[in-house]
């Protein structure tokens, strides 16, 4: 099993564990942690796929890691706003 | 492979922590250490830039944030929670999970042979981008629309976070006032630190142009300086009504949007850079547009206004 | 000679991890938060000082040796003033002794 297939199963288990966490969690922060996990796997997932297409002298396709740096910033854009409006829903 | 191995097994024993802790000042600590193991399985993963930017923005800045919202809900949080689910459910919830979770497990092992990868096309013109860093290159060269609307994105949650103010605080300032502690030694420390962070800052935007690194992960940590100086009481936030903040923001993708419009009158297309002066273009948005980031970053962690503009 | 500089980095590695276990045993046994803080300071300061020494025999040169060194001085700084911090909120729950 190479390190690519190992780290995308690794990415299929925490995207499974973020949905559990979504679902079962009633505490909305909880949900938001859980949410950040299930985004966290997808980018495992696109990072195994990159170094699956290692080649032209590089460690890694440079596209899809280019991808998940964007992914990561709009996730936590995301994260922030459901924050404050959590905040809000519950001043 | 052994060393893959542990790390993967521990990335998720730490993720299960995160699932099943009880408190939830627990899991945001647990989260905030998967996210910095998590660091390490991008360093694995040959994406060094990726990994700084998860230890910085994904575990560093998304903690604080979490944080901060977890020792506030802490008092309300029994009544905020909506109901249980009974066991019944959680086994149905279980159940999908796992069948999601072996689905994309699938896929990743049916994943076609020869992998295609788009490295030679990057590898071929990244001597006309100027650029030693294909994520770099990839960010701000060949895809750098999504760039320009992903700095648009983070404008557009600050925005939304602003409209979160209570009407007494509208265009107030953030957060409650941190008053630097009578030991002074949150202060203290903040004075040492922040002049050497924003150094490393400057430093790891500058250097991502040829090594792993690039603007945003410079801009995180200028933000996390701006933080870590607030919460020492140096600072205060500014007021979100003040003209020099708005311009601070607005700055990058208002110089990014500008070159991409002269893109059609000098190289034939929306955000195309002519050929001798790629470099210079390149660093002519990535300048402003670290400035505007690291203020963005600062003020959503900052949060809605909370204290009236004027007294 | 790179033979004795790879054991000299794989003997302080493996010190530094050492010190790293004993400062992980130390936080999950002992009985209060403030032995518990003391505990990790050894881990943080000793164990990491060690893996730097380590990593510093494999340095690619004198600024990549000279950044080793500062992430150990700037963990330092970070370290002791978390473990202030959280000994003074932790300090008044303590019985007056």
């Amino acid at each position: 099993m190479t390190g690519a297939t190992l780290y995308g199963l690794c990415a299929a288990v925490l995207v499974g564990l973020g949905l559990f966490g979504l679902i079962v969690h009633p505490q909305p922060l909880r949900k938001i942690l859980a949410f950040n996990l299930i985004g966290s796997g997808v980018f495992v997932l696109f990072g195994a796929v990159a170094l699956r297409g290692a080649a032209a002298g590089f460690g890694g396709d440079p596209v899809p890691q280019a991808l998940v740096i964007t992914g990561i910033v709009v996730a936590f854009a995301a994260t922030a706003l459901a924050v404050a409006l959590l905040l809000r829903l519950f001043r | 492979m052994a060393f893959d191995t542990g790390l993967a097994v521990v990335v998720l024993g730490v993720a299960v922590w995160t699932i099943a802790a009880r408190k939830t000042v627990a899991a945001v600590a647990g989260f905030v250490a998967f996210g910095l193991l998590l660091a390490l399985v991008w360093v694995r993963l040959a994406a060094p830039d990726v990994a700084l930017t998860e230890a910085a923005i994904g575990s560093g800045v998304t903690g604080g944030l979490l944080l901060g919202a977890a020792t506030r809900l802490r008092r309300i949080e029994p009544s905020a929670a909506g109901e249980t689910l009974g066991i019944g459910l959680k086994l149905a919830a279980a159940v999908l999970c796992i069948l999601v979770a072996t689905g994309i497990a699938a896929i990743v092992l049916l994943l076609p042979e020869p992998a295609p990868t788009l490295a030679p096309q990057v590898a071929k013109n990244l001597d006309r981008t100027g650029l030693g860093n294909p994520v770099t290159a990839v960010l701000m060269a060949y895809r750098a629309i999504d760039t320009l609307l992903e700095v648009v994105v983070l404008l557009l949650a600050l925005v939304g976070i602003w409209s979160l103010a209570p009407d007494r605080a509208w265009g107030g300032f953030p957060g409650a006032r941190h008053h630097a502690d009578s030991d002074g030694l949150l202060a203290f420390v903040a004075q040492l630190l922040v002049p050497i962070g924003i150094l490393v800052g400057i430093h790891i935007f500058w250097v991502g142009s040829t090594a792993p690194g690039g603007e945003f992960q410079g801009a995180t940590i200028l933000a996390a300086m701006w933080i870590f100086a607030v919460m020492a009481g140096l600072l205060d936030t500014p007021a979100v009504n003040r003209r020099w903040l708005r311009l601070l923001l607005v700055i990058g993708p208002a110089v990014f949007l500008a070159i991409g419009l002269a893109g059609f009158a000098v190289a034939g297309g929306f955000l195309a850079y002519p050929e001798a002066y790629a470099k210079v273009m390149i660093l002519t948005i990535e300048v402003p547009v670290t400035l505007s980031i690291a203020a963005t970053l600062a003020l959503l962690v900052a949060g809605p206004p909370e204290r009236p503009p004027n007294g | 000679m790179s033979l004795v500089l790879d054991g000299l980095s794989i003997l302080a590695v493996c010190a530094g991890a050492f010190f790293f276990l004993a400062g992980t045993v130390g936080l999950l046994r002992f009985p209060d938060p403030l032995s518990r803080l003391h505990a990790l300071a050894k881990a943080d300061n000793l164990g990491l000082g060690l893996v730097v020494l380590g990593l510093l025999f494999q340095a690619a040169g004198l600024p990549a040796a000279l950044k080793l060194i500062g992430v150990w001085l700037l963990t330092l700084l970070a370290g002791a003033t978390v473990t202030q911090l959280i000994a003074r909120t932790v300090r008044p729950t303590e019985p007056q002794a």
